[in-house]
């Protein structure tokens, strides 16, 4: 191809990527002005004067509560997810039993619920047992309802795991969890490694399931405590700005850092979308 | 070796606690969800048997049909804009330099939250201080619209961040399969005299059909599901112009405490997810597998 035919290639993708940062560069930029420089100024000049303490402001305003919140239940999520999903995945892969065929069947159907379809009976039952407005709703609608795609990425991993090694630790006299606990889990640390990034995305990012079990302000997330507290700043732009770039700093943050994996746990988890 | 790898307490050890969480937080409340259907409840006080009647208010309710058809509006135009999609893809894996650090800057958004999403383009539209009428302001247009408050715009304007949040996603997902395209058989088709765009629409694409056909479902079934950027942005408004089903079903079961109608409606969004699914894959069926 020619020169002038490149440049115009580069010139779509670039405008692209353009599209793709713009919005978040902005955001970030509006974050620490004050409202008269957003409303009268250029959109992207550098701050006149750089208000750090938009973000003291909302992070003593409310926002470190629902931030400490996503935290944990994302991480508990996770711990419970991977064990639960990496157990049951060991036992439908590598243990002789008739009906593995058929349970992993039904995790796999979990894979085409709408949420939806499903959220005001689950919102009943919490009722029922008392779980309303308690955070452990939370953590176990979490690992049930990411346990299915977590199992599919597992899946494959457990699959190609050599025979050799556990009849070797058998004949060994090892036992079940031993051989579970301390050889095939650490085995599996790359694909461990994904899952948790890809829960670490959907837990911390999850909406429905705390904007209907939760209402009291203590035990809210960040995606439904910025929607009240944005509600409170209605006015002031600054503010708000900085509440949603530090919901959004973890998640870059972790992409920075682990962007390979990034990209192949939303690769892999392709069929949930 | 056998006897202790079939060990029954030991199988149910190690599935049971996922399978009963799964159980008891998936398949359950779907089997609900069809039973509250026939209810007539307010979610706290007694429930009433009334049979089909939720199903027939249904068929009826106006409002569920516009919501239906804005939920299939989006969803052609997701399927629309993966051509989109494929056309960028097939620029980026063919020979780009930086291409690796391209898709994951078209990935940024597909990893932050519906919410803020939905708050940032609020801004983003926002009518006097928002980048995008700033912006047409300075291009000399004199009255830029009001974008989410205008009932014939709004769903087209929600669309846009829609496209933003998933570009990155397909881009992705069509550029690992082009990468798996063997280089010889490109090769073979340059010497051939094949033009670069025969080459994408004869060759390529032919190749990948099968990831075509799952971002389909994945498109469609993703819109008729789509919920939480709406919701933050509009909650269905102005005057219902951007409702779609499961904003429609969440405001009935959580704003006007009709438990079993909108649980008729969700059981509905099931059946039509899973009705459109099986007819798309049909459409798309395969007569014969590529072979390469």
């Amino acid at each position: 191809m020619n020169r002038l035919g490149y440049i115009f290639l580069y010139l779509c993708l670039g405008l692209v990527a353009v599209f793709q940062i713009l919005p978040i560069v902005w955001l970030f930029l509006f974050s620490l002005k004050g409202n008269r420089e957003i409303f009268a100024g250029s959109p992207f000049a550098l701050p006149q004067e750089w208000k750090w303490e938009n973000y003291l402001t909302v992070w003593e305003g409310g926002i470190g509560t629902y931030f400490f919140n996503s935290v944990w239940i994302t991480v508990v999520a996770i711990i419970l997810t991977s064990l639960l999903a990496s157990m049951a995945t060991f036992a439908i892969t590598r243990m002789q039993w008739k009906l593995s065929s058929l349970v992993l069947g039904l995790f796999m159907v979990g894979l085409m619920i709408p949420i939806h379809s499903a959220i005001i009976p689950l919102f009943n039952m919490f009722l029922n047992v008392n779980l309303i407005d308690n955070p452990w709703s939370i953590v176990i609608t979490y690992t049930a309802y990411n346990l299915p795609i977590t199992m599919m990425i597992l899946l494959g991993f457990y699959y190609t795991l050599p025979r050799e090694i556990e009849e070797a630790a058998i004949i060994d006299g090892c036992s079940i969890h031993r051989l579970f606990f301390r050889i095939i889990l650490p085995m599996t640390t790359p694909v461990l490694s994904t899952i948790v990034i890809i829960n670490m995305i959907y837990n911390w990012n999850e909406f429905v399931f705390v904007n209907t079990f939760i209402s009291s302000d203590q035990y809210k997330t960040l995606t439904v405590g910025i929607q009240n507290f944005i509600g409170q700043y209605m006015t002031d732009w600054g503010a708000i700005g900085a509440t949603l770039i530090i919901s959004l700093l973890p998640i870059l943050l972790a992409f920075i850092f682990f962007s390979n994996k990034v990209v192949e746990g939303i690769s892999s988890s392709a069929v949930k979308g | 070796m056998n006897k202790v790898m079939s060990n029954k307490w030991m199988i149910a050890f190690y599935v049971l606690p996922a399978l009963i969480l799964v159980g008891i937080l998936i398949f359950i409340p779907l089997g609900l969800s069809a039973y509250y259907g026939l209810m007539d409840w307010n979610g706290i006080g007694d429930m009433e048997f009334i049979g089909m009647e939720n199903y027939i208010t249904a068929v009826q309710d106006m409002k569920f049909w516009d919501s239906a058809f804005h939920s299939f509006l989006l969803a052609f135009f997701s399927t629309l804009s993966l051509i989109v999609y494929l056309a960028i893809s097939m620029i980026l894996a063919s020979k780009i330099k930086g291409a690796d650090l391209l898709r994951k800057i078209y990935l940024i958004p597909m990893l932050l939250s519906s919410v803020a999403i939905a708050q940032l383009w609020i801004k983003v539209f926002n009518p006097s201080n928002g980048i995008l009428n700033k912006m047409l302001m300075g291009l000399g247009v004199d009255n830029p619209p009001a974008w989410l408050a205008n009932p014939d715009i709004v769903l087209y304007a929600i669309f846009i961040p829609i496209l933003w949040q998933y570009a990155g996603f397909y881009i992705l997902i069509y550029y690992a399969a082009l990468k798996n395209i063997p280089e010889s058989l490109i090769e073979a088709a340059k010497i051939d005299g094949a033009s670069p765009l025969q080459i994408a629409y004869r060759i390529k694409l032919p190749l990948i059909a099968g990831v075509v056909k799952v971002t389909i479902v994945l498109a469609i079934v993703g819109s008729l599901k789509y919920f939480d950027l709406i919701y933050v942005m509009t909650g269905g408004g102005p005057n219902g112009a951007s409702e779609v089903m499961a904003s429609y079903m969440y405001k009935l079961a959580f704003s006007t405490n009709d438990f079993g109608y909108g649980s008729a409606i969700g059981f509905l969004l099931l059946v039509i997810t899973l009705i459109v699914t099986v007819i798309v894959r049909k459409l798309t069926a395969d007569k014969e597998e590529l072979q390469y």
